[in-house]
């Protein structure tokens, strides 16, 4: 500990370091990423405001349970190699996790400063440390003895990629197989690069790479072999499943199926992946939208908006059934989407898409939503108010009400599901088979990026149990790992009717 | 098998059926392993392409490869015709995709192709035959120069119905023509597939309601992804909405709804258009066609 003087609230600095971000006038026309890294002396700055308090809720508030506090500490110290140190002891992407982990809901809502003042900025301390990683090309890379236990994981999503690193650390063969074409999984498909730039998802994979784990792309697992073959026949010792929900819901309203209607995956995959926002430049043609009516206020949606914005669009609408205050996306989405122009519509659900005589979209039809009492995910009931319908003008329909269980697994195994459709798993995430492990979406439903990483890394202390692999500190106490109310849990999950 | 190798698909063998049709046999011996009819793969030709779903026309377990049957009609295939040669690979190729045809207990069976299903009727012909059928084909074709592959349909049909538009081989007339001799000279068919352009299958179908004979159709709409992540390829089966790529490619011709799915199929028309076009102006600035 660096002998200083015992930190107050009143000795550190009042006012939370904001970050600089792009004029929103701007960015509207770019896609590079709209919030800046802290340069050194702004991290200076917010590190000491945290008061390294004995309660440390933050670590508590992390679903993975990073050392917030230490890992501060040595920023403080000027150290930021052994700052990246910490937080590799529990996170292995804090360039992705700084910038897309819902900070305000899990560490810094906990945060003692919070209490009195704006909470210590952590999540942009956390992607300073991490992009200050990328620069310098560190990797905790340590000498690893191999065990001669294979494991193949299933998707190279965030649960995938936090499973294969503790895996191949602990010295097991690790190959990880992903159905596209790129692997990131929903980082890659599903992030617009103002958000997460490319270049991030890349240096993080990179960084597993160099610990020996092996990505296979174009592989559809179910399909070209299934998961009793990984088991049975492909040799490999464990398998993870890490497959998401990635198959998004349908509003099921008259006009669903017109053209001009689409999910917001197809939109931010054909954008983020397939770069259309690049056609003709690049073969994959990107739905264009002159005015755009998105459905739901998560996280997905926000990102929707952005990127219709972006790609030129003159008007884009937010349709979201409860009030900006049960809106699950982040609160800086919801206020960089704000800044940008986007126009919401708090309290209004769709009725219907409105044909234009030829099969495409003219309009939609919305009645206004009141609250009424809580339901069962602790957020108020919204109900239609009679007679309050209202039509407006748009050509571009876009759903972005959550996700269901991907079908594929379940269609090809005898692994037990739940009722939705989800992979069913005990407390340490083993599913029906013997050997079969499984974290993530595929298991709890849409949550986040940390969530998912969080499960993953569960699911890798439990498989380093099944095969008997002595690591004693790695098993993590499960509170800890998924320590969000399991009400909050799926709060990402918006579903509308 | 500890080693798997999942890029960079070699093609080893290229056959040009027509001017317009050409068949391209692609290494995967997995995926020839694990290939059943009525499923198909997605295709990226190259790093900046797009992705774009064939149905396997065949594949050879012994020889570890896939066979896709493409007809050059937009950017992408187009380009393919023209750079796709034996010894180059494919950027990328995944799948087997979609549910299995359920090749059942069907006693007689008529498997019809036209245009760009012709190919792909053909392992559902033979997995019928081989599972013990009576198998009837009836194939569609422009004109007799156009046919191909008629000796392979021989070889696993008992019966051969080929009809081209003008006459010159075989009836005169559609496919539908095709399915009308077939029902009038057999009261015991118990199942029709089909596989071709939208308005064929929807024709199909009609032909076979009043007889209320099981058609089962594959569908084709526009796809991203392939593995039940976009929703673009949605259609409407009755009062159901059903992915084509998880849920089918396969589906019940009388309950499909294919006005929905020929409008759906139009989405992407002018910028398909403006690729082709600016395609072509390239090639013609490079000295090409």
């Amino acid at each position: 500990m660096a002998a200083t003087k015992k930190k107050t609230i009143r000795t550190i600095p009042q006012r939370r370091t904001s970050a600089r971000e792009q004029e929103p006038a701007a960015r509207v026309k770019n896609f590079t990423e709209v919030t800046f890294a802290y340069k050194a002396e702004e991290a200076l700055v917010e590190a000491e405001r945290c008061l390294m308090c004995p309660d440390q809720p933050c670590v508590r508030g992390c679903p993975v349970g990073i050392d917030i506090p230490r890992f501060i500490e040595k920023i403080s110290q000027k150290n930021l190699r052994a700052a990246y140190d910490v937080i590799g002891e529990t996170n292995l992407l804090p360039a992705v996790c700084g910038r897309v982990c819902p900070q305000e809901t899990q560490c810094e809502g906990v945060c003692t400063v919070g209490d009195t003042l704006e909470p210590v900025a952590i999540g942009r301390l956390e992607r300073y440390v991490g992009d200050t990683a990328i620069e310098n090309g560190w990797v905790n890379n340590p000498y690893i003895e191999p065990n001669g236990m294979r494991v193949g994981i299933v998707g190279s999503g965030p649960a995938g990629m936090a499973c294969a690193a503790d895996l191949a650390k602990a010295g097991c063969e690790v190959t990880v197989f992903e159905a596209f074409h790129q692997p990131g999984g929903v980082l890659r498909y599903g992030i617009p690069d103002f958000r997460l730039p490319n270049a991030v998802i890349d240096a993080e994979i990179e960084n597993l790479r160099k610990i020996g784990v092996r990505f296979e792309c174009n592989t559809l697992v179910g399909r070209l072999f299934t998961i009793a073959q990984m088991r049975d026949e492909m040799g490999f010792d464990a398998v993870f499943i890490g497959t998401g929900a990635g198959y998004p819901s349908m509003l099921g309203v008259p006009g669903d199926s017109l053209n001009g209607v689409l999910s917001a995956n197809e939109l931010l995959t054909r954008c983020n992946l397939m770069r259309a926002k690049d056609f003709p430049n690049v073969d994959t043609p990107m739905p264009l939208g002159r005015r755009v009516a998105v459905i739901g206020a998560g996280n997905t949606a926000m990102d929707a908006m952005r990127v219709c914005l972006r790609l030129g669009a003159e008007k884009v609408a937010c349709v979201y059934r409860r009030s900006r205050a049960e809106a699950p996306a982040r609160v800086e989405e919801v206020h960089h989407a704000e800044q940008e122009g986007v126009e919401f519509h708090w309290l209004a659900a769709p009725v219907a898409v409105l044909d234009d005589g030829k099969g495409s979209v003219r309009g939609m039809r919305c009645v206004k939503m009141e609250l009424g009492e809580p339901d069962s995910s602790g957020r108020r009931r919204p109900l239609a108010v009679s007679g309050s319908e209202f039509d407006f003008e748009c050509d571009q329909v876009v759903y972005a009400i959550g996700t269901n269980a991907n079908p594929i697994i379940g269609q090809t195994s005898k692994l037990r599901l739940d009722k939705r459709g989800y992979i069913a798993t005990d407390g340490d995430l083993a599913t029906s088979m013997a050997g079969v492990y499984a974290g993530g979406d595929i298991v709890t439903g849409a949550a986040t990026v940390i969530e998912a990483m969080g499960a993953g890394r569960r699911a890798a202390a439990s498989i380093k149990a099944y095969l008997g692999l002595g690591d004693a500190t790695a098993e993590a106490s499960p509170q800890r790992l998924f320590g969000i109310p399991s009400g909050e849990r799926n709060y990402a999950r918006v579903r509308i009717a | 098998m500890s080693q798997v190798q999942l890029q960079d698909f070699e093609i080893v063998a290229r056959e040009d059926l027509s001017p317009a049709t050409f068949l391209l046999e692609v290494r995967h011996p997995l995926m020839a392993k694990a290939a059943r009819p009525g499923q198909f793969v997605i295709v990226m030709s190259h790093a900046e392409g797009e992705r774009i779903p064939l149905t396997i026309a065949d594949f050879d377990r012994e020889r570890g490869t896939i066979t896709l049957v493409i007809q050059a009609v937009g950017k992408t295939t187009r380009e393919m015709q023209q750079g796709c040669s034996v010894g180059s690979t494919l950027y990328g190729l995944v799948g087997p995709m979609g549910v299995p045809s359920p090749i059942g207990h069907a006693r007689k069976v008529v498997c019809v192709g036209g245009g760009l299903g012709v190919a792909p009727i053909y392992p559902q012909a033979r997995g019928f035959k081989q599972a013990g059928a009576y198998v009837i084909g009836v194939l569609g074709f422009r004109s007799r120069d156009l046919v191909f592959w008629e000796d392979r349909f021989r070889a696993c049909c008992d019966e051969l119905i080929l009809c081209t538009d003008d006459g010159s081989a075989g009836l005169r007339g559609l496919v539908t023509e095709g399915i009308r001799q077939a029902i009038s000279q057999h009261a015991d068919i118990d199942e029709v597939v089909a596989i071709g352009p939208p308005v064929m299958m929807k024709g199909c179908a009609d032909a076979t309601r009043p007889h209320g004979i099981r058609t089962i159709v594959s569908l084709n709409p526009i796809m991203v992804d392939g593995t039940g992540m976009c929703g673009g390829c949605r259609v409407k089966i009755g009062d159901e909405v059903k992915f084509a790529c998880v849920d089918g490619p396969d589906f019940d011709g009388h309950k499909v709804d294919f006005d929905d799915l020929m409008t759906r199929l139009r989405r992407y028309r002018s910028e398909e258009q403006a690729a082709l076009q600016r395609w072509s102006e390239q090639c013609r600035l490079l000295g090409g066609r």
